[in-house]
């Protein structure tokens, strides 16, 4: 699409171009040479402040690795939290019984419209008035309350849409079969959801990566972010501690991204599967409120 | 029955997040729509920043950005948007990081829509001797924004509840407010019904009457 919206280019055009470029250059480098300069006035880029992350090992261990281990802890207890409860949510919308589906759908709708940040204050706030968890544990269980909460419901979502991207012929050749309704769900619908939905869930740990962040600023959980935030305060190197974060961040949330993709692409060409897929670029649909996965097949029934 | 309401600015506060929201979807906007152009032109090294612009900031999670205008740009490097006051200078840089995250999501919510216009369009409107930027001004773009009311509905959703993210560089919005109250309050589960009815009440609407415009616009195939 994108090299349809111009034509190849003649001499004039690939002057323009040229000529383009050397503004876009010359701009860019001006923004990166204000950007240097300011962070040299302010003796940002003194070696003294960087030295922690490349001459020795100590600014990883007692403050990075220690601070992910708990940024990954999170993520992964809400994720294996969150995936039944989403199971049971997304197969409950697609049920028969009117009192068993507008419940369901009331609570997906909800905690969907309500931001993850004010679930984890509601869940810090309840753990601290209602249980004996130690204020140690309170923040970790707070953060996974609330990522649990939201992404039960998104994670209903790609199962609906994973069931309904399965292509009609899958349920009436299993109920010619004679199979019942619940049979027809356990045997043939939800083992090949699985599949269909892979990358969505995969891109989906993408957000919950993201969201435990929160968790550091707001919360006092001693996450990634929240032991950069002591680092800085034990050397002063602001700009150097969050440059190491986001690079962290970029890495473990960009290979995830890209293995999604690359799932999506196999699951699409497979010749063992139904080749229905939902992917990657349809989760933000199914993340906001009052969007519903498109009803029907979306995969090519193959005779 | 509401007695512990008292002295709370509830309504304020979500002002506040209407602000937020309003200020940084228009620079969001603008912003977006540059990238995208730029994404999708012919100059390489245009359409490479764009495309890094997008990849990396998408994979940082807001709160760094935020938390990044304040300790970094503000603390460190001195960088307050013209503002003197506390409150107004951190409401700025808010708005200035939810812009910087939220315009990755706009470019990708208007390259989907630049995709769902049929290659003919462009071809005839180049046959017709239009330039690069005469043909996405005349008639890719405004056929894309149509079909892409229902993406960019999405990410105003999503930024209307990202905009609690700014509780962190203490902005009074909806979110920081709450934190207080159920600090302070024993009510816990009646305040946390109210502040959850106020994001229904701020993002269903916005979802069903842009999902209703969506349909009313999307240019029929």
């Amino acid at each position: 699409m994108t090299s349809v919206l111009y034509d190849a280019q003649g001499p004039s055009a690939k002057r323009r171009n040229v000529l383009y470029t050397a503004v876009f250059l010359a701009a860019l480098a001006a923004v990166l040479w204000w950007v240097y300069t300011k962070l040299d006035d302010k003796g940002q880029l003194d070696w003294v402040l960087w030295k922690p992350f490349f001459s020795s090992t100590e600014a990883w261990s007692t403050y990075i690795w220690p601070g992910l281990q708990n940024t990954l802890k999170a993520a992964a207890l809400s994720m294996v939290i969150a995936l039944p409860l989403g199971a049971v949510l997304g197969i409950a919308r697609l049920s028969d019984h009117v009192w068993v589906r507008v419940p369901a759908s009331i609570v997906v709708e909800f905690f969907r419209a309500i931001p993850v940040l004010v679930l984890m204050i509601f869940g810090l706030a309840l753990f601290a008035k209602y249980t004996n968890v130690s204020s140690d544990d309170r923040p970790l269980y707070a953060v996974v309350t609330g990522l649990v909460l939201y992404n039960a419901s998104v994670l209903a979502e790609i199962v609906r849409a994973g069931i309904l991207a399965l292509p009609k012929g899958q349920t009436e050749a299993a109920m010619a079969v004679g199979l019942r309704k619940g049979q027809v769900m356990r045997l043939i619908l939800l083992p090949q959801s699985v599949t269909v939905m892979l990358p969505a869930l995969v891109s989906q740990l993408v957000v919950i990566v993201k969201d435990t962040a929160l968790g550091g600023a707001v919360l006092t959980f001693s996450e990634l972010l929240a032991s950069a935030n002591t680092m800085i305060g034990y050397y002063g190197n602001t700009i150097a501690s969050f440059t190491v974060v986001a690079v962290i961040f970029i890495l473990i949330n960009f290979s995830l991204t890209t293995f999604a993709s690359w799932l999506e692409g196999r699951l699409r060409r497979s010749k063992k599967s139904t080749g229905a897929v939902v992917g990657v670029e349809m989760l933000e649909d199914l993340e906001t409120v009052g969007h519903a996965p498109p009803v029907g097949p979306g995969g090519k029934d193959k005779a | 029955m509401f007695d512990f309401l008292d002295g709370y600015d509830l309504l304020g506060a979500f002002w506040t997040t209407v602000q937020l929201t309003l200020l940084a979807g228009v620079g969001s906007l603008v912003w977006g729509t540059l990238l995208t152009a730029m994404r999708v032109g012919p100059v390489p090294l245009m359409r490479g920043f764009a495309t890094a612009y997008v990849n990396i900031v998408r994979n940082i999670p807001l709160t760094v950005i935020i938390l990044f205008t304040s300790l970094g740009l503000s603390q460190t490097l001195g960088i307050n948007l013209g503002a003197e006051r506390f409150e107004s200078i951190n409401f700025r840089l808010a708005v200035l990081g939810l812009t910087a995250y939220t315009s990755a999501f706009v470019c990708e919510a208007l390259r989907a829509g630049i995709n769902t216009v049929p290659v003919g369009q462009a071809e005839a409107a180049r046959a017709i001797g239009l330039s690069f930027t005469q043909v996405l001004r005349l008639v890719v773009l405004p056929q894309a924004f149509r079909s892409a009311v229902g993406p960019l509905t999405n990410v105003l959703i999503a930024l209307t509840k990202n905009t609690t993210v700014a509780a962190a560089i203490g902005v009074a919005e909806a979110a920081a407010l709450m934190k207080t109250m159920v600090e302070k309050e024993a009510q816990l589960i009646p305040i946390a019904s109210i502040f959850a009815l106020g994001f229904v009440i701020l993002t269903l609407p916005t979802g069903l009457i842009l999902g209703w415009v969506g349909k009313k616009v999307a240019v029929k195939r």
